[in-house]
């Protein structure tokens, strides 16, 4: 169960932010080589992200690659460097289809056999930023099983669907459909990026909604959302007391062979359990809620 | 009458009527205004100013000063030669200096620090005797052990009246503290005010009195105070910045000096300022207050004083305008002298009643010796202020600054120029995690236990290492081009001309 509330993107072409991002603790970085590129740096940020990867500090952190998309003259360069340098996710922009996905898992494989990466070792994500990727979502999700999940890009999405950002409205429909395709196929789900870095305000009520409505996390593009992403994300000192007496409930009945405990009169099984691991890891990483 | 009182009465002067060695009380007019002098020249002049000796100034304007250049643009015109230059310390508007010091009008300098092209052309050898750079309580020992004698001391303040009562808080252009002229107006030979507005006597507070002053002049501008702190006041947004210091307020609230009544000092850096931030909610929560902050006092620390959280500031040099409208309103904001904050030869220095001192560094080394002077090129860009000052004498002092500065490490193996001993620092706090001086075993001890990212300073300079690659070193030449004066007055370190 792997913990991913924080996704923070890095602009590939910057290279003292590679080289120190990870002090920051997200929980995955992203190097992008695609939007925050400008053309004429597509090269220079693929060369530096190569190295980067491969930076001993790296190592404790999970690596994502946005590349561009692979109809694109820097698609399949992007995609060889990363698989190569031992990313551990590709992130494919601008996914519109299972088939997308489908078309990149062939290239890895060959780069991954090629390179005499272990195959399966690269994992994937589709971001979706359009009407048919909202449609097409749960077919897109249940396309490989390399996909560690999906995310939802609202910029591109929003242009397409003809609106703007607003209060959320615009996107209450791309935001279920992919929660729930991902849940349907039990992968990942994030949220698009808030992008106006001094409206904290409206970013922590934003976070508050999408975790409410059962996402992993959130794209991040400054390194100051995410102490407040993480904290948002934090249980409570009272949820935290109660998921320990929940595993340790578990614990009990599994030692006594009981298929279905009770603590305080209320019936755990399962689900319940796994709520309570997962609160205990999100306070394990960053401690209760301030 | 015996002798003995005959020989003592011959030898005593006789009576001459009351005016006979104060003749100005016989004038009206001159009474008053005997010390205020129609232009800068004629103060020069009555002075007795001469080739070869030493002139001062104090740097509370930092970038926005004007006092210096203007008066030894002045001393130029007139011919003066030789002169040693001993303000309390020179920044990067001070590079007109460059000419006078070619021409021969400057010829010795004594600074805590200097940047720019000024420190670019001392580095590379402009001047033939090596400049002393002294911390700030180091330059007032210097003055009492007699190494530096200041013969005129050139003092620019806001307002004074025409006996030289004056302050840095109020008038036009306010610096603030008046910690620095303070120390060259009772030890200077000489002492002329050059002040924008000249009130009605008597000027109050005196941060400068009367009976230290020799010379008023008034002159159109002295300083410019936007220029004190560019930017020092607003929080930083640099994520790199907050997360220093986080780190740092965490490791003062769990050093074990984070208790009712502690003392404190953080700098000016914007890391140091952000500090004081994250502190406010450690006291907050814990109901803990501090007794006094000391030093450089920023808009940061007085806020925090405002609202209750620290009782008393001492301020030797005012880092903004909020901080200097604070020492006009707040009575418990109080002006001291450099001599106070940090001599070592004093009475009492403030610094030794410290509990926690933030600090800055260009480098640090494996040793913890602390280099504020030189940057990675060799050339000087900063300054030894009151650095090795608070350090000795401060409970704990920690060190805060960023492992890397654009590619170039700051944790390093030996440091180009050691201003501050090793022993005198008790933790570094970098972006990359903290490391304590095996030295202070007990914070190490508390800072783990509080769950603090504690590593070896080794760890952190093989780290900042693997991701730039090993410096090459620099190359210097032979001359030697700055001596670092430890505050007892001791060599520590030189400064050698950078090839090329």
């Amino acid at each position: 169960m792997k913990l991913r509330r924080s996704m923070l993107f890095l602009p590939g072409a910057n290279a003292a932010m590679l080289s120190t991002a990870f002090v920051y603790k997200p929980d995955s970085i992203m190097f992008d080589l695609e939007d925050a590129v400008s053309l004429r740096e597509k090269d220079s940020a693929r060369l530096l992200v190569f190295h980067a990867l491969q930076l001993p500090v790296y190592r404790e952190t999970e690596t994502v690659v946005r590349i561009n998309p692979l109809n694109t003259p820097f698609g399949h360069l992007d995609l060889e460097a990363a698989v190569r340098a031992g990313v551990d996710v590709v992130r494919l922009p601008k996914t519109d289809c299972a088939e997308d996905v489908e078309l990149l898992e062939r290239e890895v494989e060959r780069i991954e056999r090629a390179c005499g990466r272990e195959v399966g070792s690269t994992k994937l994500m589709a971001a979706i930023e359009s009407a048919s990727g909202v449609i097409n979502a749960l077919s897109i999700a249940k396309a490989s099983p390399r996909l560690t999940g999906i995310a939802l890009a609202g910029f591109d999405y929003v242009m397409d669907m003809q609106t703007e950002r607003g209060d959320g409205t615009e996107l209450f429909y791309a935001r279920c459909a992919v929660l729930h395709a991902a849940r349907a196929a039990k992968i990942d789900a994030f949220d698009v990026v808030w992008s106006d870095l001094n409206d904290e305000a409206g970013f922590l009520k934003e976070v508050d909604l999408i975790k409410r409505l059962g996402f992993n996390g959130k794209s991040l593009i400054n390194p100051r959302q995410i102490e407040l992403l993480h904290n948002a994300y934090a249980p409570t000192e009272e949820e935290v007391e109660y998921a320990g007496r929940v595993v340790a409930a578990a614990a009990e009945g599994e030692r006594k062979g009981l298929g279905v405990v009770s603590l305080n009169g209320k019936m755990i099984d399962g689900p319940v359990i796994d709520h309570a691991r997962r609160v205990l890891q999100r306070a394990e990483a960053s401690g209760t809620r301030k | 009458m015996t002798d003995l009182a005959f020989d003592l009465l011959d030898r005593l002067p006789r009576f001459d009527g009351f005016a006979s060695r104060t003749p100005h009380l016989k004038d009206p007019e001159l009474k008053r205004s005997r010390k205020v002098c129609p232009s800068l020249e004629d103060a020069i002049r009555r002075s007795g100013l001469k080739d070869g000796m030493t002139i001062s100034f104090h740097h509370a304007f930092r970038e926005g000063d004007k006092t210096i250049n203007t008066v030894v643009d002045l001393l130029a015109r007139l011919g003066f030669r030789d002169l040693t230059l001993a303000p309390s310390s020179l920044l990067s508007c001070n590079a007109p200096l460059i000419e006078h010091i070619r021409n021969g009008v400057i010829s010795r300098i004594y600074t805590s620090g200097m940047r720019g092209k000024l420190a670019e052309a001392i580095s590379h050898g402009l001047m033939a005797h090596p400049v002393n750079i002294h911390s700030h309580g180091g330059r007032v020992k210097l003055i009492q052990d007699g190494e530096l004698n200041i013969d005129v001391a050139f003092l620019g303040v806001s307002t004074a009246d025409c006996f030289g009562n004056a302050n840095g808080i109020s008038g036009r252009s306010r610096c603030g503290s008046l910690g620095y002229a303070k120390v060259d107006a009772r030890h200077a030979g000489t002492v002329i005010l050059l002040a924008e507005e000249i009130v009605p006597f008597p000027n109050a507070p005196a941060s400068l009195s009367q009976d230290e002053v020799d010379y008023v002049v008034k002159v159109e501008q002295i300083g410019d105070p936007s220029k004190i702190s560019v930017g020092a006041a607003r929080i930083t947004t640099n994520p790199r910045e907050l997360l220093i210091a986080r780190l740092s307020a965490e490791v003062m609230v769990h050093s074990g000096y984070f208790e009712q009544g502690f003392s404190m000092q953080t700098g000016s850096g914007a890391s140091a300022t952000a500090t004081t931030r994250f502190l406010e909610g450690y006291m907050r929560k814990t109901g803990i207050t501090a007794g006094f902050a000391l030093g450089g006092i920023t808009g940061g620390i007085v806020d925090l004083h405002k609202k209750g959280l620290i009782e008393r500031v001492i301020d030797t040099q005012s880092f903004d305008g909020d901080a200097a409208e604070s020492l006009r309103t707040s009575p418990n904001h109080i002006e001291i002298s450099t001599n106070e904050y940090a001599n070592a030869g004093s009475k009492g220095a403030y610094v030794d009643q410290m509990d926690l001192v933030i600090l800055s560094a260009l480098e640090i080394d494996l040793d913890f010796n602390v280099n504020v002077i030189t940057g990675s090129d060799g050339v000087m860009r900063g300054a030894s202020g009151g650095h090795s000052d608070v350090a000795a004498a401060a409970n704990l002092s920690i060190v805060v600054a960023p492992l890397i500065r654009s590619r170039i490490p700051t944790v390093v193996r030996r440091c180009t120029t050691v201003v501050t001993p090793g022993e005198c620092i008790g933790v570094l706090v970098t972006d990359h995690g903290i490391a304590v001086n095996p030295r202070r075993p007990e914070i190490v001890q508390r800072l783990k236990a509080a769950g603090l990212p504690v590593m070896t300073i080794e760890a952190l300079q093989q780290r900042a290492e693997s991701l730039t690659g090993e410096p090459r070193p620099i190359e210097f030449l032979d001359k030697v081009v700055g001596i670092v004066r430890y505050r007892d007055g001791s060599v520590i370190d030189i400064v050698r001309q950078v090839k090329g």
